[in-house]
């Protein structure tokens, strides 16, 4: 049997994305970016797919492959989601937490929750009510990028917060 | 269900310890298959069969049956030399051996007050014997399960196994964009025909799984966007939540005697698993890790839990006493293991792996040893077993392009040895396959 090595080439990628950091460190800032340096560590740091809750208030946060953990950047964007619901305390939400294709369905489901509760988790410790807060997986049912490719599920390991009201 | 009738009507010549008789060994992968003649069953000309076509269809469908398991090759019918009737009665078996068929179906069908009655042979053309013979009486629309009956009879005299053909797929059926993917529950005969879809594609709908002794399928339903586990009556169309819980239920598989569901439940972030008794509605928590448990499935005596966990750090698969004591992990080799199914043999656990980017469909021991992979591709899980044990379906997805095109789900079968890897054909794509017991 012959196994192709996707784990180690995403490694390979993920190193040269790193070389590109580190690279632009000590040279100029390039204009263009590559999509393969929107990847860092498996997590997606792109703007693509965004959508707005408010002005400067991003709907969602992206997750490294298997992961539930939210890095400073999700951290920073439900920061900005925790104060616009304290200025709007009518509005009440639903988090919708996501996984990649590249896992099982059912594994996926219980992924899904974890990355939700962890974005409501915050937004509660930032003093949002739980009672504003409802959380949903779907699991890698409803991807956003419908790519095979990591760009696309970098983009489909996320939390997305709506609202439903 | 309607009734069928079965009188088994020879038994006077075996004489097994006397003669070698054919079989075939199914424990052995890839082997020949055995050459057998499938006659076209004769129709008594006074009885006139609203459908003419009935003695050609039972003649492919039991064909086709025994061909997909991949231990037959039926000999083609233009090389049969004896094609009166008399070869229902006494055979010229040296015929039969000439155009090399080992073993020889022979058959008739009448009409007896407007029921439809089969008749069969099966002949071993080397030790000139009839090896099994029955009588099945039906409603005529029945003639379909009489043909897979007949196909399971054979398969059990000839491997010396219980048959698989009279028995139903329930799937997810799919189709549209992969962002905005419409699924319906579905449920076909195992080969296919008698195709239905069981809901309307207005809910996202995910993971069938067949009740062993009645006619119901467990699943979960995004019905009113609260992702929960529902029961589904076949014959009624009648549908339930199971239970009352706090947050999203997944997962769901029944005991062994249809009792029982044991399921994931998701709370705050953290999944675990219950089995909820459905005569009594009790609901009894049985894992209480803060990692994700998932993926239940009992042994054939209930007695034992096969599970999924990443409660070590990564995706591994466990067993335990099914009131959750003595949980331990049973999976050994390095990779990601996941969506565990104990074989109705109770022998071995299959599930899906994920190693170096691959996805593979394999089989284990209960306690890990003597891990075997039966195939590897690009995507694919979700292995169900057939009711005898003896073959896997599971689900298969193509990768899509840069533009999100090309991408497809399709069910496939294989045998347990790891031969016969067969596409099953439907109407869209499919996934989630769950294979019922022998039809009652």
């Amino acid at each position: 049997m012959s196994f192709i090595n996707k784990n180690l080439y995403r490694y390979i990628i993920i190193i040269l994305s790193s070389l590109i950091l580190i690279a632009c460190t000590t040279t100029p800032p390039q204009t263009t970016s590559t999509s393969q340096s929107d990847v860092v560590d498996g997590v997606y740091v792109g703007t693509e797919t965004i959508e707005m809750l408010a002005v400067n208030v991003p709907d969602r946060v992206f997750f490294a492959y298997d992961s539930y953990s939210l890095t400073s950047a999700a951290q920073n964007t439900l920061t900005k989601q925790a104060k616009w619901l304290k200025a709007n305390g009518s509005v009440t939400i639903a988090i919708e937490g996501h996984a990649d294709e590249r896992g099982t369905r059912e594994y996926n489901l219980a992924l899904g929750d974890r990355r939700a509760n962890a974005a409501k988790d915050f937004l509660m410790a930032q003093g949002i009510s739980a009672s504003r807060i409802t959380t949903i997986s779907f699991g890698k049912e409803r991807p956003v990028n419908s790519a095979s490719n990591n760009k696309a599920w970098s983009q489909n390991r996320r939390s997305v917060t709506v609202r439903t009201n | 269900m309607k009734k069928i009738i079965i009188y088994v009507f020879f038994a006077l010549n075996f004489m097994t310890s006397l003669y070698a008789m054919v079989e075939i060994d199914i424990t052995e992968g890839n082997r020949e298959p055995l050459p057998i003649a499938i006659t076209e069953f004769f129709n008594d000309e006074s009885q006139i069969l609203k459908d003419q076509k009935i003695p050609t269809k039972l003649q492919k469908v039991i064909t086709d049956d025994l061909e997909r398991s991949g231990l037959f090759s039926s000999v083609k019918k233009d090389a049969f030399i004896q094609k009166n009737r008399a070869m229902h009665i006494k055979p010229r078996f040296a015929d039969w051996r000439l155009i090399q068929a080992q073993v020889l179906l022979t058959g008739e069908l009448s009409i007896e007050s407007d029921r439809l009655r089969v008749e069969f042979r099966l002949w071993d053309t080397f030790a000139e014997k009839e090896i099994e013979g029955l009588v099945l009486i039906t409603t005529v629309e029945n003639w379909r399960r009489i043909s897979h009956m007949i196909a399971d009879r054979i398969y059990q005299r000839l491997t010396g196994e219980e048959g698989y053909f009279d028995t139903r797929i329930a799937y997810v059926a799919e189709e549209g964009p992969k962002n905005k993917r419409v699924k319906k529950l579905a449920i076909m005969d195992q080969d296919g025909a008698n195709h239905k879809f069981l809901t309307s594609g207005r809910e996202l709908v995910l993971t069938p799984r067949f009740n062993p002794v009645r006619q119901e399928i467990a699943y979960l339903s995004y019905f009113k966007n609260l992702p929960r586990v529902y029961l589904l009556n076949i014959q009624t169309g009648i549908q339930e939540v199971v239970g009352d819980f706090p947050g999203m239920t997944f997962a769901p598989r029944f005991s062994p005697d249809g009792n029982k569901i044991i399921m994931s439940l998701a709370r705050d972030g953290n999944s675990d698993i219950y089995v909820m008794d459905l005569v009594s509605r009790v609901v009894e928590r049985l894992t209480d890790s803060p990692a994700i448990d998932t993926s239940p499935s009992y042994s054939p005596d209930g007695k034992k839990i096969t599970f999924n966990s990443d409660r070590g750090g990564s995706q591994q698969i466990y067993v335990m006493d099914s009131n959750g004591r003595n949980q331990k992990r049973i999976s050994k080799d390095s990779g990601n293991y996941a969506t565990p199914v104990w074989s109705p043999r109770g022998d071995l656990i299959a599930f899906t792996k994920n190693y170096q980017g691959q996805y593979f469909i394999g089989v284990m021991r209960t306690d890990g040893s003597g891990e075997r992979l039966l195939t590897e591709n690009w995507y694919q899980e979700a292995p169900a077993w057939s009711s005898n044990g003896r073959v896997l379906v599971f689900y298969r997805e193509t990768k899509s392009d840069a533009e999100g095109i090309g991408h497809s789900s399709s069910i496939w079968s294989i045998d347990l040895t790891g031969f016969n890897e067969r596409k099953l054909t439907t109407p869209l794509d499919a996934s989630d396959p769950s294979w019922s017991k022998l039809i009652q």
